[in-house]
């Protein structure tokens, strides 16, 4: 297993070595040490490769993903995973805001809580996040999943287009044309899958609420123009 | 003799005048404010305000048939590993596929590949026939991220972030239902049929300190190889250019308010932003004043027409400029030969601008499949190609009248004003005079 110390090498290094793993299945792992906060660690990774980063991160970590496996075991800042088009990254503390935004595939998993705008603009990301979500979460969200087994602050979906929001905890508000709707034996099943692939035990479907669009703002109505 | 009474004619209100009483109007009867395509269709001080000098007995031209004068632009000389070389400073801007239709980007693409230049995908990502028909494409990395995936930004010859726009500095966008085809649903991860918006802001980053990590990442995704531009809309061009140099641009690319936009409220159009002749200038002192002229360039857009304005340009001291609305013009846009159309669409050929609507005869800022197949792709990417050549020549003749054995060459020295707003905007002296307003001096 490579192990790049990023005390002592340049993240320049640690990037492109990922960039040059050829395609098809293969089983190499890298370990990253002494992170210290870099940013754009492991960023544009385009093979089935596990990478473990052992401490914080800072902006974009795994920034647009395409098949990697992921885990930073400590806490990443803003925009972890933005735009990852499949696979998976863990973040086994906490992480900054825009986590997951604009992700097109794959799934994001936030063992801590995440901050504002979590998973804004999603198109067909899936998120989950063990803890509490901040404000303006999934704004314009597209398509995809995010699950938050906690609470959601002010403003959840604002704009949402066809994202879906399942919250087991609070929220503090909802945002423009964002409806709770009615969780449907199709709902119940796919919030099991994504439990079950998140590692989160003990919790059940049943226990959340289901959020998604009202459609009322999809083509513009002049007498909808309070909600803008 | 007789008295005669006096008539006075009726007089109409200058403030008042006909179009703003029929906007009032339409605003009365539908309740929403008027959308449209195309840039400012105010009269603002422009390239037609300055002329060039030429030589005289203290300057020497360069004769026009037998001496050289080179046109070509080198882009991404300061930190990419693959630079882009074009034969002509002049450049295609950003036009989404949706806004236009398919052929239309088509066209673009085979149009900038015959002159030797660039043409620039936008807000709906790439399409597979763009790539294939452009030899240098510049992909757009816009706050929607409609389209935007990895694989497109490797296959891309550079990069271009997109802050803003001349048309609407500070606004985003909206591509209204009826454009929404399956294919551009399909891009934009989005259902058919339903108004897409596009932000106004970046998802995942705020300022220019973010900024200058957001150009580190996309560097990292690509292996530092593809020249990144910053695109900002004319609105505070001396920081604007400082703050993209600082957060690590290769190209700023500077567009006025003549730049065109697929769909605006024509409010934001007329109102917000600065005419392109003003944006110049201190765009360039910018550079100037970081040391940074001429290795970042600046490519200047909005209202670029013809070699002249290619020229002044230049010699205000861009690098290079981008065409939008002209190129338009030259596939096809606006012709003529579809006015029985266009005055059932309630318009004439040369004021249509209700690109959003979809219902372009031209075929161009379209996706319905009848329309799109009045534009033949190969004929219009082949007018493009001689408008950008007939460009490059007018360039050329004025930069050798001038002494210059490059476009490159040509300076502010060249130059003189035709009006007080243009000399001061310009910085070159009114005509006639060694006077430039804010300058001192007379």
């Amino acid at each position: 297993m490579p192990v790049i110390d990023l005390a002592v090498t340049p993240l320049r290094d640690l990037n492109s070595a990922l960039h040059a793993i050829p395609p098809g299945p293969n089983d190499i792992a890298f370990e990253v040490v002494n992170p210290r906060g870099s940013h754009a660690v492991a960023v544009g990774i385009d093979a089935p490769v596990a990478v473990d980063v052992k401490g914080s991160v800072g902006y974009y970590c795994a920034g647009m993903n395409d098949g990697g496996s992921v885990t930073v075991h400590g806490s990443a800042g803003p925009g972890v995973a933005e735009n990852m088009m499949s696979g998976k990254v863990v973040i086994e503390g906490d992480a900054s805001q825009y986590a997951g935004a604009t992700g097109r595939g794959g799934l994001l998993v936030i063992k801590g809580n995440a901050a504002s705008r979590c998973g804004i603009s999603m198109k067909g990301i899936d998120i989950v996040v063990h803890g509490n979500i901040g404000h303006m979460s999934a704004f314009m969200g597209q398509s995809g999943h995010l699950v938050v087994l906690g609470d959601a602050g002010d403003a959840l979906g604002d704009s949402l287009y066809e994202a879906k929001l399942f919250v087991r905890g609070t929220v503090k508000s909802l945002g423009s044309d964002c409806i709770e709707k009615e969780m449907r034996p199709e709902h119940l099943s796919k919030l099991a899958e994504l439990l079950e692939k998140a590692g989160v035990k003990g919790v059940r479907p049943e226990e959340f609420k289901r959020y998604g669009s009202a459609r009322k703002l999809y083509n513009f109505n002049i007498d909808n123009a309070d909600a803008y | 003799m007789s008295y005669h009474n006096p008539y006075t004619p009726p007089r109409k209100s200058a403030t008042f005048d006909d179009y703003t009483l029929a906007e009032i109007r339409r605003a009365a009867a539908t309740g929403i404010y008027d959308i449209r395509g195309a840039g400012t269709k105010r009269k603002v001080p422009h390239f037609d305000d300055l002329l060039f000098l030429g030589a005289s007995i203290s300057r020497y031209p360069l004769e026009g048939y037998r001496e050289k004068c080179d046109t070509t632009v080198t882009l991404g000389t300061r930190f990419a590993k693959k630079p882009i070389t074009l034969k002509t400073p002049i450049t295609i801007a950003g036009m989404s596929f949706g806004a236009l239709s398919g052929p239309a980007k088509e066209a673009l693409g085979r149009g900038a590949t015959i002159a030797g230049t660039s043409t620039t995908t936008g807000d709906g990502g790439m399409t597979d026939e763009e790539r294939g028909h452009s030899q240098t494409l510049v992909y757009q990395y816009l706050p929607s991220r409609y389209g935007m995936n990895p694989k497109d930004l490797r296959r891309a010859d550079a990069i271009e972030v997109v802050v803003g726009q001349g048309a609407k500095p500070g606004g985003g966008g909206m591509l209204l239902g009826q454009k929404i085809s399956d294919r551009v649903a399909e891009m934009r991860t989005l259902p058919k049929g339903i108004d897409q918006r596009s932000a106004c802001r970046h998802p995942d980053w705020t300022g220019p300190d973010d900024l200058e990590i957001k150009i580190l990442e996309l560097r990292e995704i690509t292996d530092w190889e593809k020249p990144i531009y910053v695109k900002v809309g004319g609105a505070r061009p001396y920081y604007d250019t400082a703050l993209a140099v600082k957060a690590g641009a290769d190209v700023v690319v500077l567009d006025g308010m003549q730049g065109g936009t697929a769909a605006t409220q024509d409010v934001f159009i007329e109102n917000v932003g600065m005419p392109t002749l003003a944006c110049i200038r201190p765009a360039v002192q910018a550079l100037q004043d970081l040391g940074m002229h001429r290795k970042v360039q600046l490519i200047i857009s909005g209202g670029i027409r013809s070699g002249a304005d290619v020229a002044k340009a230049l010699a205000l001291g861009a690098d290079a400029v981008a065409i939008g609305t002209a190129a338009l013009v030259a596939l096809g846009d606006n012709d003529p030969r579809w006015e029985d159309e266009y005055r059932k669409l309630g318009t004439t050929a040369g004021a249509y601008d209700d690109w959003h609507e979809g219902k372009d005869p031209a075929g161009i800022t379209t996706q319905d499949p009848e329309l799109m197949k009045r534009l033949d792709p190969i004929a219009a990417g082949r007018r493009l190609a001689n408008y950008l050549k007939v460009m490059t020549l007018e360039a050329q003749t004025i930069a050798r009248a001038c002494g210059k054995n490059h476009l490159h060459n040509l300076e502010p020295e060249d130059l003189c004003a035709l009006t007080i707003e243009a000399s001061a905007m310009a910085q070159v002296p009114l005509a006639g005079t060694s006077w430039i307003p804010g300058k001192g001096g007379f």
